[in-house]
Parts: C-alpha cells; structure tokens; sequence
C-alpha cells in the first residue's frame, strides 16, 4: 500500500488555480485517483462542476489530454477516442504497444439521469474505460435541482422544503448495483475520506480490462449547506451510518463490504450535520427520518447478505 | 489574465497550455479565515496535504513546510483534518486582515 509521502511525489495532474467553491470534494478525489496509474491518461468530462470550475476560459487545470463533452454523451465520446487511438496505431502513428488509459469523468447528473443511456451503451460493447462519477446527490453547477442521486428528505431548488413537501420524497437510485447488472469486471463505491481504499479500488479500476465503474461521494459544502471545514468529516459521517456504504463488486456478482463500521451510527446524525436536513429534525416530519432509517437499514442488510452468500458459494 | 483576440486562438479552441491554471489565484475566495502553519508538533502525517482541494500545502523532502497562500480557499479542512492533539495545534485558522 502506497503511503502519502510517496502520493506526494508523484506529479500532480490537476493543478490549483480552479475555481471550485471552498472545501469541494472533487479535486481531493482527482488528486487521489490520478496518481493511481503511470500510463498517460486521456480524459473525457462530462459537464458539470468539474468541467466548468477548471477550464476557466482562457486557463486549464489539467496536465493531460482532456475533452469536454455534453452532459449526456461522455462516455460515448470515449467510446469514439478509443477509436481513434486505435486507427493511429493501425497507421504507424503511434507505437502499437503504447498503453493508454482512458478515463471518463462525470458528476451526478451525467451518470444517474441524462449519461444513464450512453454509460450503459459503453459498457455493454465492453469498452476499456474507467468511468468515475463523483456524486454530490444534486445538480450543484446549474444551482441545486434535485437529481436522481440526491436521497429521500433533502431540499432542492427544485423539491423545496416548507408546509406541503418534506424535501424530496423518493429514494435515491442505486446506481452501482446498476451497473453491477451490466456485469462488467468491476464496480466500486467509495468515498474521499478513506483515501487508501479510493486509491486502490481506482488502481485496480485502471488495472481491469474492460469497463470500470467508481461512484465516489462528493461532499458539496454549497449546495448541501455545511460547513466548508467539516466535508471530508461528513463523507465520514455518511459511512459511519451507513448512508454510503464502501463497497465493490467483482463481474456483478462477488460483493464485498470494504468498511464496516464498529457502531453503526443513526442516520440523524447524519442529517443533522447539514442544513439541507434542517426540517427533518421537526417533529411533523419525524416519519421521513423513520422512513430513511428503514431504509438505509434495508440496504445495509442487503449488502452484507450479498457478500455473505457469496462467500458460502 | 489577459484575454486572447478572436484571431490568436487555436484551431478548435484547443488549449495548447497544460496547467495555465497556476497563473489564476484564487487567494481572493478567503473570506476573514487563513490557516498558519507551525512545524513544531507537526508529525509529517500529511492528511492536509492529501484533503487540501486547492494543493495548496507545500511539500519539501517529505516534510511540511508551509501552506501557499496564492491559492488557499481558506476552506480550513487542514485545519479540522489535523489529527495533533497536542497545543499549538500544527495548522490553526487565524483571522485574515486585508489591508486596502
């Protein structure tokens, strides 16, 4: 396992001078997962935070091939520069044993809602792509509309907390289990606070042949209304209560649980540590936190059952 | 920053400068918060370093050094993430006053 010091060597692909908002999650996830792999890197990015908070016209942060695509077609666009790379070989243009890894980036929106269609084409023709998606459970970049990510109770622009509604009303989409279903070779959850599971779960990401999955949670201070000191201690907080549980899945089925925390937490707590949660924690609405509680007690049982069957088999 | 004329950029738009970013300070999103870095009970762990979003903590042979004030955001994850129990505290927010 590679230590921090030896992290902080390695050159570093995604330099200061963005303009994310303070205490964003995003760069510390692309410090982390860029440095998982030597090969030279191409990147396609979906619109989004990352992609307009750093190519400030006329500036870029990033020190490698880079493509910005629409919200819904970045892996489809990768799909296209695969191709390319391929034809430049087949030309002599390039040395035909030169590894290239190819790397898509998308927020939320770009691969719960509008990317859904092209991610899942990628994936069915067995693309060799890693597609990371750093999920802060809302539309941050265009002011806060409710996504599919964004979890039961929380207020949006778009499902507003007040006398007629709670917040949203519907679950979130699991969508690693999602794509587990595609059965590709790999699918990972994690989160930046474990920062020595995300570089090795993007490490074997980068190492798979064929489509990757990553879903990193993105703890988005703004628009989640929390403190901008306290996001990497809430990322934390999401796995202690098992809101966000570190997981991976091996070719859609072989499951296992990276992180188990030793007391699991209530969700409140989790709640509680952002003001997007603020009307939960009102007695009228006691029965949507009940509801979360259920569940995310649901989906945790699921989980570890998932992994216990496949350790029987 | 000075901006390009219409006929001196690239074909396509393409930017031909990786990392031009560097030149962007983004010092001026501190509102009235910056940490001060104090090597005395600094143990080397380098959680700052890695939950820093702006890279803005300096390395120098395996050691910090000090915390680049051109691009601190002054979000104070540093800060909250210093697992040093011991007073001073190697990173700590002071006040910033900003003389006009």
């Amino acid at each position: 396992m590679i230590s921090l010091k030896e992290m902080a060597k390695k050159e570093d692909l995604f330099v200061s001078g963005h303009e994310m908002c303070p205490g964003c999650g995003i760069p510390v996830i692309l410090k982390i997962v860029l440095r998982t792999t030597k090969c030279p890197l191409v990147v396609s990015n979906a619109s989004g935070c990352l992609q307009s908070a750093s190519t400030n016209f006329p500036a870029t942060s990033w020190k490698l091939n880079w493509i910005h695509t629409a919200v819904e077609n970045a892996a489809g666009t990768m799909s296209g520069i695969q191709a390319t790379y391929s034809s430049l070989k087949k030309q002599g243009k390039l040395p035909v044993d030169k590894k290239i890894k190819f790397l898509v980036i998308g927020g939320d929106g770009a691969t719960y809602d509008s990317g859904l269609r092209s991610i899942s084409g990628a994936m069915e023709r067995g693309e060799d792509f890693v597609y990371l998606c750093y999920d802060n459970q809302l539309y941050a970049c265009s002011g806060g509309q409710r996504s599919s990510a964004t979890p039961m109770g929380a207020a949006t622009t778009t499902s507003p907390s007040g006398n007629v509604l709670p917040g949203k009303l519907q679950p979130r989409k699991n969508i690693s289990n999602i794509f587990a279903a595609h059965e590709i070779p790999y699918v990972a959850q994690s989160a930046p606070w474990i920062w020595q599971d995300l570089y090795k779960k993007a490490e074997r990401a980068f190492e798979t042949t064929g489509p990757a999955y990553l879903n990193v949670l993105n703890p988005c201070p703004s628009m989640w209304k929390a403190p901008a000191n306290k996001s990497i201690e809430i990322t934390k907080l999401a796995a202690d209560t098992c809101v966000w549980p570190i997981f991976e899945i091996k070719d859609g089925t072989k499951v296992t649980v990276n992180y188990k925390p030793k007391k699991k937490l209530p969700v409140t707590l989790w709640l509680e540590s952002q003001a997007r949660f603020t009307h939960l924690l009102k007695v009228e609405n006691n029965w949507i936190v009940k509801k979360i509680q259920e569940e995310v007690d649901k989906d945790w049982e699921f989980l570890i059952s998932s992994e216990n069957k496949n350790r029987t088999n | 920053m000075s901006l390009k004329n219409w006929n001196e950029l690239t074909m396509g738009g393409v930017n031909l400068e990786p990392g031009s970013s560097l030149k962007n300070f983004t010092a001026s999103y501190r509102s009235g918060q910056k940490p001060v870095f104090n090597p005395d009970n600094c143990i080397n762990c380098f959680f700052c370093w890695v939950f820093c979003p702006e890279s803005a903590i300096i390395v120098d042979r395996e050691k910090i050094t000090g915390i680049n004030y051109d691009y601190c955001k002054g979000c104070g994850i540093c800060e909250n993430e210093c697992p040093v129990k011991k007073n001073p505290k190697p990173i700590l927010m002071v006040e910033e006053i900003v003389e006009l």
